[in-house]
């Protein structure tokens, strides 16, 4: 990780212009400046799709962490005696059917969003590279039996598995955490075990072997970092299915407890004024769109800048 | 070939086995009594609950009613329900059809415009309509099936009154969940479409197609879209298979009859028999599906070996 850090502080005094990083490699014969990591920045920041959706995530993040902050009200708060209001200066985005203000309570939202989408991912990426590194580098029968397990929750449909656990679990945020996460697993592993079948045969692998290397150092220190990119596409990828998942699950009445504040409950509690009280769901919606883009164009991007091969 | 599919086959029932267990082992351990909770709010006479737990098999030990369950799978009964008292199977089969109904409409829609739109995209490179189609494409991937619904639904069906707000099963009424679930499929296929093809269009048997002066018309259907449309069918094939193991946020949305709504209903009633039946026939179905595409992916490219 210092590593990492390190690199791309390099680059970026390196290419304050965003001049191409090839072409500044070869005026000058210091080339070993230009890292791996400080191309990936290169290709990442090229992308204006990508920085596009790394704002929206950075924007998201900032209304998280200082929700308090920015809301106007208390989400909590009920109001009887203003429900259902129109946007009005008092409440830009008008009132919910028990008078909360809908502006503080979108806000709000994006706490659980953010604490579900990557709390829920990180777990899954935790598990899949355990059980992808184990079965694609021991093979054989580890592999089949791992992978065998990885099929078996693969093949539930997400939200359906995941009300499966909530409902043996109850409702709440870490059920929903956990759920997501049991059923997103698999195709960390999958995505890491093929990538270490291509890697584990590379000249570097067999050159650390033997180096006299252990086993563990080689999957730690070689086949991992070499095989991950593709996992940290797909997780930045994912974070925003997570959050729909975590946001339809609310919506059928099975995540978060109703009362709150938290995209999914709010756009179920809007569907009864459809037609009537449309801000009511076009607000949260527009937010929840918003968020997903961000995270889909910045998996993408990652994804593009992190193997330049692909497409 | 043969041992393959065996090999995939004996994987198959693995994997099934594995879920209904992983199934069984959430349902049973809920705090809730589902029978005792039966009648509602009101008090249920303790014989009579006594009686429906021994009727269901309840009070046997989870290995026992896990083995029951198999061996009446293999009869193809799934049992009974708690509310209605009625076969699961007797009950779901009406259901399944609606859902049915709705995923062949989806993937007629995801065929038209999905392949369409990817196809224009393609050959029309860079071109104004490509562009377009990209950034619709992009876009789609942001909208999340209740969004979707949500704006359908209070555009053609509460302003506009083009479409029935209540589903009654109607062809009418099925447009709008269709499209619903088609969208991101649509878009998807489009962008599969488009990438595929224009690796084909590059591909040495076209050149060498249009080289021999074959017609135009004759490059595209016999040479291009043959090989473009493995990765299409592949994609359909699987999502086939989810949009028949319950659409539940569409089906819940515009209320549609299917084991979508059937299961959410089911899970609020904690009607274990009719959730352990749709769970477990969505899986099914995603498994054998798998299995039909790869095959399938063998015979539409004879350069693909099994083994």
């Amino acid at each position: 990780m210092t590593e990492l850090t390190k690199s791309t502080a390099d680059a970026g005094t390196a290419e304050p212009a965003a001049a191409p990083a090839p072409a500044a490699a070869s005026a000058e014969p210091a080339v070993a400046r230009v890292t791996q990591w400080g191309e990936i920045r290169h290709r990442f920041v090229a992308n204006k799709l990508a920085v596009f959706g790394l704002v929206l995530v950075l924007a998201l993040f900032l209304t998280a962490i200082f929700a308090p902050l920015i809301a106007p009200q208390d989400p909590y708060h009920q109001d009887l005696t203003n429900t259902l209001q129109d946007p009005s200066g008092e409440h830009l985005l008008g009132t919910d059917a028990l008078g909360r203000d809908q502006l503080s309570r979108i806000i709000y939202g994006s706490r659980i969003a953010v604490e579900v989408g990557l709390a829920s991912i990180f777990l899954a990426c935790a598990i899949g590279v355990v059980v992808g590194a184990l079965a694609g580098y021991f093979g054989k029968a580890t592999d089949s039996v791992l992978m065998r397990v990885a099929d078996v929750f693969f093949a539930f449909p997400l939200i359906i598995g995941a009300i499966v656990i909530i409902m043996a679990m109850g409702r709440g945020v870490m059920p929903v955490i956990i759920s997501l996460a049991v059923f997103s697993w698999p195709t960390v592993s999958r995505l890491l075990r093929s990538s270490i079948l291509s890697v584990r045969e590379a000249d570097y692998v067999h050159a650390a072997r033997a180096l006299g290397a252990s086993t563990s150092r080689i999957i730690i220190r070689h086949i991992i970092p070499n095989s991950i990119a593709a996992v940290m596409a797909y997780a930045a990828f994912s974070v925003g299915g997570a959050i729909v998942a975590e946001a339809s699950l609310s919506f059928l009445g099975v995540g978060v407890s109703p009362e709150v504040p938290e995209w999914g409950n709010m756009l179920a509690g809007a569907k009864d004024f459809l037609g009537v009280k449309d801000f009511l769901w076009v607000y949260p919606s527009i937010a929840i769109v918003l968020t997903v883009l961000g995270f889909v164009f910045v998996g993408d991007g990652l994804r593009d800048a992190l193997d330049p091969k692909l497409r | 070939m043969g041992s393959y599919v065996i090999r995939r086959l004996g994987q198959m029932v693995v994997v099934l086995f594995g879920a209904t267990v992983v199934l069984f082992a959430c349902l049973f351990v809920l705090p809730g009594d589902p029978v005792g909770s039966l009648g509602g709010d009101k008090a249920r006479d303790p014989a009579v609950v006594a009686e429906l737990r021994e009727r269901y098999g309840l009070n046997d030990p989870l290995p026992v009613q896990y083995g029951n369950f198999v061996k009446n799978l293999a009869k193809g009964d799934l049992g009974e329900d708690y509310t209605q008292r009625r076969p699961v199977t007797e009950i779901l089969a009406p259901k399944l059809t609606n859902t049915a109904k709705l995923a062949v409409a989806a993937i007629v829609i995801d065929i038209a415009i999905g392949l369409l739109a990817g196809m224009i995209a393609a050959l029309f490179r860079y071109s104004f309509w490509d562009v377009l189609i990209t950034l619709l494409t992009t876009m789609a991937v942001g909208f999340p099936s209740f969004v979707i619904g949500l704006v359908l639904l209070s555009t053609f069906s509460v302003k506009l009154a083009w479409f029935p707000v209540i589903a009654d099963g109607s062809f009418q009424s099925m447009i709008l969940p269709a499209f619903t679930l088609a969208i991101l499929d649509a878009a998807l296929v489009a962008r599969l479409m488009r990438g595929t093809m224009l690796e084909v269009l590059k591909a040495d048997y076209v050149k060498t197609a249009v080289a021999k002066g074959l017609p135009r018309r004759t490059v595209l259907f016999k040479h291009v879209m043959r090989n473009s449309i493995i990765p299409v069918v592949t994609y359909l094939g699987i999502s086939f298979g989810s949009l028949l193991g319950g659409a539940l946020i569409t089906e819940a949305i515009f209320n549609w009859d299917g084991i979508g709504l059937a299961l959410v209903l089911a899970i609020q009633q904690q009607n274990n028999p009719i959730i352990i039946g749709v769970v477990s026939f969505g899986v099914a179905v995603f498994v054998v599906l798998n299995l039909i595409v790869d095959l399938l992916y063998a015979v539409l490219d004879p350069r693909i070996r099994l083994a």
